[in-house]
């Protein structure tokens, strides 16, 4: 029984890391780039919605507050790639990482400014009710975090592989100037990815926010996140679910068994291990490459 | 206008262009070492500090900049130089041998962790090499018994021939072993680029694919490069164990990976100059950061507030601006206005025009 919770516990961590790592994998499978500052794109969705219900700031009823912070980071995502990202393409890749990792320090630094430096949960009504489930108890913001990861990753899949605008997505990724030539208006597609990848990092907050407090550092997790997404093989959408949970069972399972002080290694330690012996991820697309 | 008139082929290897830039670099090294007479102690110590960041970007450069391999975890590295450093001379080796040897040692460490590391590209090494540092920190927790474990340790000065050099006690002494590191790796880089060595690591960052087709060996490039570029940044962290004198696991924390990665991008990606002009804008921020706080403090009533954080924000803000408006970093900058004057009327704004090239995946090739 003991198990059980540990591994449910350890399930409602991972969901939020593959949400995180959802976000990696959208952008990296529409435009080729990989977004460092997703981690804190989470950690501004969480304080966009802290900001917007927490009775201190506004205080506007929680499922009035859900839609309009969801729609500032799409906004905001979208802002993002219009005034920065699109300016990087045709750049390479470095490029793109670097400057992700410096406007993660940007958001970091801009959130701390506005929200201050102390953790913060936010106020929500799923907080304190529990669920009994036979010798369970499981806490209702852990349950609503499996649901809607598992429903979002289920959205997000169908959305990639049978829609129209999907598949434009896939198809602007895999050879830009191919994808000029079948008409897909591949700046727009990529604008539209990234409103796409903040309204994911801002459930990914919402969700988070509820579980637990928030400060301006949480967006570090998405180094973690990161480790979820590579180990899920960063092309594929239920991969990246896997590795999150993957990553986040390991993590209360190594904290229990494996001596105090190994323990917060095992995920980097898995990350390494999956890059050495599978370079591109265990759910990889990867063939060999011709010239 | 100067025309640059080459007579033999010896004037496109050797490392000046000619006579008036040879000069002008055997000056540079002369006045700087002459800073202990032209500076106080503190900035002495900051330029001392800019100096080992310099040396530090130098071993990123030759990865990153020239062999193009994105590394994420040179703190690790900088980490292991600086405890080899230190428990070689804890050990009673004499600092003039312990420190070449911990250069050597990184290297091997940097040959040990390239070798899984050649399989992975771009961004995949980014993120080997970045949890690798943040394993780091937790490596030298575990290895108490070598390391000192959370309480870190401890170095005072360091002995040569004899004679105590500290960096409070003499940070003149000090200030020359920084100086003279530095300048025998820059030496050392220069020649490098002159190499066969050299000019194919330049290949491999610019296309796998034609490097091996004219004959380069793409896993032996890129281990060599590891091996350079991991031994130079174990002796930046040997000077830094020096000039910091107590640090723990988490001096080198994988923010200093970063830092160092995002110095060597201002500075200018794939020069020499860039690794110092990288470090020189590290190095002298915090301080301008804090002269300029108090300077509008004072413009709006007097009270200096602490804003937590400001450093790095700004510092991000700044790398965004560079990626964005100049790529090639402040040495690019520099070539330009340079390349301005000397072909005075004839300069035109397309002359360093990047070719830009549609996105192909990597995934499905």
């Amino acid at each position: 029984m003991d198990n059980a919770q540990l591994l449910i516990s350890g399930l409602a961590n991972g969901c939020v890391y593959g949400l995180i790592a959802l976000g990696f994998v959208l952008i990296y499978k529409a435009t080729e780039a990989v977004n460092f500052a997703q981690g804190d794109f989470m950690m501004l969705g969480a304080f966009v919605t802290i900001g917007l219900t927490n009775t201190e700031y506004m205080g506007l009823p929680f499922w009035l507050a859900l839609p309009i912070s969801l729609g500032i980071m799409g906004a905001l995502g979208y802002l993002l790639d219009r005034l920065i990202i699109r300016r990087m393409f045709g750049e390479s890749q470095t490029a793109v990482v670097i400057l992700t990792i410096a406007l993660g320090f940007v958001i970091r630094f801009v959130a701390g400014l506005i929200w201050g430096h102390e953790p913060q949960t936010l106020q929500n009504p799923l907080a304190g009710k529990e669920v009994r489930f036979g010798g369970l108890v499981l806490g209702m913001e852990d349950v609503a975090v499996i649901v809607v990861t598992i429903l979002l990753t289920w959205a997000l899949y169908v959305f990639f592989s049978r829609t129209k605008l999907g598949l434009a997505m896939q198809g602007a990724s895999q050879n830009q100037l191919a994808a000029y030539y079948m008409g897909v208006p591949v700046k727009r597609v990529q604008g539209f990815i990234w409103a796409l990848a903040g309204v994911v990092a801002g459930i990914a907050g919402i969700l988070f926010a509820a579980k637990g407090a928030v400060d301006p550092t949480t967006g570090l997790l998405g180094i973690k996140a990161f480790a979820a997404a590579v180990i899920g093989g960063f092309g594929s959408l239920p991969g990246a679910l896997a590795g999150g949970l993957i990553v986040g069972i390991i993590e209360p399972f190594a904290s229990r068994y494996i001596a105090a002080g190994y323990s917060q290694v095992a995920p980097y330690a898995l990350l390494l291990a999956v890059l050495i012996f599978r370079p591109n991820g265990l759910f990889s697309q990867v063939r060999v490459k011709k010239v | 206008m100067r025309i640059i008139f080459k007579t033999n082929y010896m004037q496109d290897i050797r490392p000046w262009k000619d006579r008036h830039q040879l000069t002008l670099y055997l000056i540079l090294p002369i006045v700087v070492a002459a800073a202990p007479w032209w500076l106080d102690d503190f900035y002495l110590g900051e330029l001392t500090n800019v100096l080992i960041w310099a040396i530090a970007g130098l071993g990123l450069m030759v990865l990153t900049g020239h062999t193009g391999q994105v590394s994420l975890g040179h703190a690790a590295f900088l980490a292991f130089g600086c405890y080899a450093n230190v428990v070689l001379i804890e050990a009673g080796v004499p600092f003039l041998i312990a420190f070449p040897l911990a250069g050597i040692m990184t290297g091997i460490a940097g040959v040990t962790v390239a070798i899984p590391a050649l399989r992975l590209h771009g961004i995949y090494l980014a993120i080997f090499t970045m949890a690798l540092s943040i394993l780091m920190d937790d490596i030298i927790v575990l290895s108490e018994p070598i390391t000192g474990g959370v309480s870190g340790k401890y170095i005072g000065g360091v002995e040569i021939f004899g004679h105590l050099v500290d960096r409070w006690g003499t940070p003149d002494q000090f200030f020359w072993l920084v100086l003279t590191v530095a300048v025998l790796v820059t030496l050392g880089y220069i020649n490098l680029l002159r190499t066969p060595l050299g000019r194919s690591f330049i290949a491999a960052r610019d296309s796998e694919v034609s490097a091996q087709a004219m004959g380069v060996d793409i896993a032996r490039t890129k281990m060599i490069s590891f091996a350079l570029s991991c031994a130079v940044t174990g002796w930046a962290g040997a000077l830094m164990g020096l000039f910091a004198g107590a640090f723990n696991n988490e001096t080198f924390s994988v923010l200093i990976s970063i830092q160092l990665l995002m110095m060597i991008v201002i500075g200018g990606l794939g020069s020499i100059h860039g690794a110092f002009l990288g470090a020189i804008v590290i190095g002298f921020l915090p301080q301008f950061l804090s002269i300029s706080k108090e300077y509008v403090g004072a413009l709006f009533g007097g009270n200096t507030v602490a804003i937590p954080g400001l450093e790095f924000g700004i510092f991000g803000m700044i790398l965004i601006a560079f990626i964005l408006f100049e790529p090639m970093g402040i040495y690019g900058r520099w070539l330009k206005i340079r390349t301005w004057f000397e072909l005075f009327p004839f300069y035109r704004k397309d002359m360093f025009k990047r070719q830009k090239s549609y996105l192909k995946t990597e995934r499905l090739r």
